[in-house]
Formats: structure tokens, sequence, C-alpha cells
């Protein structure tokens, strides 16, 4: 009985869902923990105090630390989460229902499906290669996390649908139109990245491990095919900004976030939610800013390589030398460390999209399409020719 | 394992392709043929042909259906009653699906499968299928392009109002 257990919950199978599983409970906190920071940066950039009375008893008669943490606000991401679990969950009478129900449910799932081919951090085996910790590593690896996340457009188009109002339908309307646009030219940004990295006689990928191992300056066993490991932000800045622009763009940020402008729409594709679907549209939003800016470190800024020129098999190494305790070199060890310098920088980029979005005011609609298909468009194409010539030049 | 997940996709792609073409609301048909593009890219992902599936995935399922969905929504936000089929499309749709299972029913009973193993060129990585389009097949990816061109102009031709411009007709 307990052989036949243990086979079912050590199967191939059974550990590819914990692995799923893990990654989920990762990204679904942070998400949460999202909302809660997004208030407090708002509050901060506006020199106010923001959220600062939530607290847990018995935290209060902490001396100092409980004070802190009140005023940090910590305690209203659960004050938030159980006000969206228990206040009434209405549905209007004038709705279709089913899609009603499906449409907050759609936007979880391609949100968090993409985690599942972005590589989020590496160990070292005993001969000294890199193993990049990533659920599924498959060779079409970006492409994938493009087609699943442009799954995401159909939960808002059936919200405003469902909804059966004007304004839901008017902002599903305008997420159709606007998703589509920018999907093109953030696809043409990152080819340059991919056509330098695939040099003649490599074989082909489009893995992001592969960027990443180029960016720690190991490639090919030789540290100067890679230029001493530079990161892809530096030599292709242009790449990198329309990627940037694409991205808030195309998870609905300001200044970009025309779907739900307050002004002119009400709350557009949400304006009939309430309670916990409310709160799957945000979570959502928020997996897509995790994974994009992830995305955004790992094929630009050096994913779990600390600093440009500074790879982390040589922080490893002194650490190992200077220190000389055994533990530095342990996979476990090296993996956590990775992980935590991939994390922070993709918590960095969050704080970055939420200081722009008390930046820059939101553009009109129509300046939105402008940008995304007179500007963007053509200069990414520009960008892609000017690459791809300068690269044929340098890997002759 | 495989062959119950193909069994699932190939149950999702019939069934979703028949809801298409019965239901009655638009909005459902449309996304019935997202459900059955999914399981069509399920069961390319079983054939191990995964760049293929993505792609079905990225530009149909992605941003063609999407249009569609923007498309209905546009013109008809109220659903209304659809008419019924006419009899000879009727006829037409029931010959059309009785030779289809004629032809396939005589390809698995007296078809001759190559029992020779499959070519190389399947494993291949995104290099070599890239490198195919650029060499082998180049002609035929330019014309299939310069089709899409032609079409999107007589879109641009047909659906826009040249006003006021008489030379331009």
């Amino acid at each position: 009985m307990f052989d036949f257990l243990i086979s079912i919950l050590t199967s191939p199978l059974a550990i590819t869902i914990y692995k799923g599983v893990a990654a989920i409970l990762v990204i679904f906190p942070i998400a949460g923990v999202c909302s809660m920071a997004e208030r407090k940066v708002a509050a901060w950039v506006q020199d106010r105090p923001g959220p600062n009375r939530a607290i847990v008893p018995w935290v209060a008669w902490i001396p100092f630390l409980g004070r802190f943490l009140q005023r940090l606000g910590v305690f209203h991401v659960m004050a938030d989460g159980g006000k969206m679990l228990f206040k009434e969950d209405s549905t209007p009478g004038h709705v279709n229902k089913f899609y009603f129900i499906a449409a907050p449910l759609l936007a979880m799932i391609p949100a968090l499906t993409t985690v599942s081919v972005v590589p989020f951090g590496t160990y070292f085996d005993e001969a000294g290669k890199a193993i990049p910790l990533i659920l599924a590593n498959l060779d079409v690896g970006l492409l994938a996390v493009f087609a699943i996340s442009s799954l995401g457009v159909y939960s808002l188009i059936l919200a405003g649908w469902a909804s059966n109002s004007k304004y839901p339908f008017l902002g599903s309307v305008r997420a159709s139109a606007q998703l589509i646009s920018y999907e093109l030219s953030m696809t043409i940004s990152v080819l340059p990245v991919f056509l330098w990295i695939n040099a003649p006689g490599t074989t082909g990928t489009l893995g992001l491990a592969r960027v990443v191992e180029f960016q720690s300056g190991i490639w090919h066993g030789l540290s100067s095919a890679s230029w001493g490991g530079v990161w892809f932000g530096f030599l292709m800045p242009i790449s990198a900004f329309i990627f940037l622009v694409c991205l808030f763009a195309e998870t609905n940020r300001q200044p970009f976030d025309t779907i739900e402008s307050e002004a002119d729409l009400v709350g557009s594709f949400h304006t009939e939610y309430g309670a916990f679907k409310w709160g799957l549209f945000f979570v959502a939003e928020y997996s897509h800013m995790i994974v994009g800016s992830g995305i955004f470190m790992l094929l630009f800024f050096g994913g779990w390589n600390p600093l440009p020129w500074l790879p982390l098999g040589s922080v490893v190494g002194w650490m190992h030398q200077i220190t000389g305790w055994a533990f530095t070199i342990h996979p476990l060890f090296v993996g956590i460390l990775s992980i935590a310098i991939f994390l922070g920088k993709v918590l960095a980029m969050i704080f970055f999209f939420m200081a722009i979005r008390w930046t820059v005011p939101r553009f009109r609609y129509d300046q939105v399409m402008r940008i995304g298909w007179r500007v963007l468009l053509p200069l990414s194409i520009a960008n892609l020719l000017v690459y791809a010539i300068a690269i044929a030049f340098i890997q002759k | 394992m495989e062959n119950s997940l193909f069994y699932l996709f190939s149950a999702l792609t019939v069934g979703s392709a028949l809801a298409v073409v019965l239901h009655k609301n638009t909005v459902n048909a449309a996304v019935c043929l997202l459900l059955s593009l999914l399981g069509v890219a399920g069961i390319f992902a079983l054939l191990d042909a995964l760049l293929l599936s993505v792609l079905l995935i990225l530009v149909y399922a992605g941003a063609v259906v999407a249009l569609f969905l923007f498309i209905v929504m546009l013109l008809k936000p109220q659903t209304e009653p659809k008419k019924a089929y006419k009899k000879a499309s009727v006829v037409a749709g029931t010959m059309g699906a009785a030779l289809l299972g004629l032809g396939l029913c005589s390809f698995v009973t007296r078809g001759q499968f190559s029992t020779a193993p499959a070519a190389e060129v399947f494993h291949a990585g995104l290099k070599d299928y890239g490198a195919m389009l650029f060499t082998t097949y180049l002609l035929p990816v330019q014309v299939v392009g310069f089709l899409l061109l032609i079409a999107m102009l007589g879109v641009i031709v047909l659906s826009k109002k040249f006003e006021g411009q008489e030379d331009a007709k």
C-alpha cells in the first residue's frame, strides 16, 4: 500500500507537478505583496505616509519591531486579501454568467503558465558547467512565452464583452487592439539578441538560459567570445528600450493603461467586477509584470549575474578562495544565491514600473496607437536591420 | 500517458470544431475555434513539433482569433438568433463530411504506411528549419509573403473610402 503511494508520489509526473506548484507558490504571494508595494511606493512618490494602520494584535505587543512593521504597512496585504475573500461576490443580473466567471480564471492561466519556461537561477555541477534552474527547458523558450502570454488578451476581451455594458465593452475593444499592436514590436526587438547568440556553428536555440550563459562570459569555453560577459543592455540599448516600452504596453501599465483609464472608461473591463474576481485580475496583472520583468532582466541585464563583467561564477569562486568555506561552492548555496540575485533584480524592475506610473502621464488612445505603429515598429525593424548587418560582420 | 493525452486533445479539437459550426452564438463559436486550435497545438506538441505548436498558438490562437472576436463584438454586440441552414448547404455539408470520412476510412484500412524511420529533419533544431526556409523553400516563402501583401493591399483598397480623391479610384 505504502509502496504504491510512494511510487505515485515520486513519479516524474508528480515531481513536475510539485515544481509547478512551488513556482506558483512563489509568484502568487509576490503578486499579492506587489499590490501593497504599489500603494506604498505611490505614497512615497507623492510624499505622504500611505497605508500604515493595519496590525495584528499580538504583533503590536513587540516593542519597536511591531510599530515599525505597522508603519511599513505590511499587514495591509492580509487586510486587503481578507476583505477581498470575505466580501459579497456579486454577479450583476445583466451579464453573460459563463464568460463573466470564466474571464478572471482565463487571466490567471497564461500569467502563471509562462513561468514554466523562464529560468530563474543556476548552479554548477562537478565539472563546473552551469545548469539553469527552469521548469521546462525548451528550445523554443522565448517564443513559448510570447505565445502563452498572447492568450492573456482573451480574458480582457471576454470580461468586457460578458459585462454587457458600454464602458467595459469599449475597454475590451481597446485591449484587443493595443495588445496585438505592441506584440509585433516586442517580438522584433528581441531578434538581435538571438541573432548574436546563435553564431555560425552553434545549435540554434531561442532558450533564455543560453542568453544568460552568454552574458556570464562563459560561451563555448571562451570568455573572449562574449567580450567578457557584457550585458545585452549595453550592446543593444535600443532593443532594450523598445522591449521595455512594449512591456509597459503589454502588461497594461501606465503610461499605456488606456485599457482601464478610469477618467474616460470608469474601470473599463473590470467595472462590473468585485471582490475576489476583481482581485484575480490584479494578481494576473502583477504576475505578468513579474514574469515580464524577469524576461527583461534575463535578456538585457544579465539574469542572475550580480554586475556587468562580473559573472556569478567568479563571485562564487572568490568567496570560496577568500573564506575557504566548503559550502560556498555547494550547488544548493549557489542556487539560492542566484535565485536571490535574480529575484532582487526583478523586484527592482517592479519598483521601476511603479515609479514610472507616477512620473509619466497616461497617453491618449490615439497616441498609444501612433507610438505602436508609427514609431516603435519602424524603429524596431531598422534596429534589427542594423544589428543583422553588424553581427554578420562581427561573426564573419 | 501520451495516448490518453492524444485522445484528450483530439476530442477537444473535434468537439470544439463541431461546436464552431453548430453554435448559434458567434462569440461562443469564436471561443470554440480558439479551443480547437489549442487542441491542434497540443497534438503538434505531442509529435515533438514544438515550434509548429508554439507558432500556431502565437499567430492563430493569440492574434487571428482575437481579431475575429474583435470584429464579432464590433459588428454585433447583441446576439441575434441565427437563421436556419439552407437545404443545399446541409446536403453539401453532409456530403463533404461523408467523403472525408470515406477517404479517411479507406486510408486507414488500405493505406500503405512507410515503415522507414522518420527523416532526421523532423528532429532538427530551429536553425536547420530557418536555413531550409531561406534556401530550399525560398520561393514558396516569397510567394506566400507576396500573397499576404496583396491581401493586405486589397483590404485597404476595399475598406478605405477615398472621398474627394477621384484619381485614387
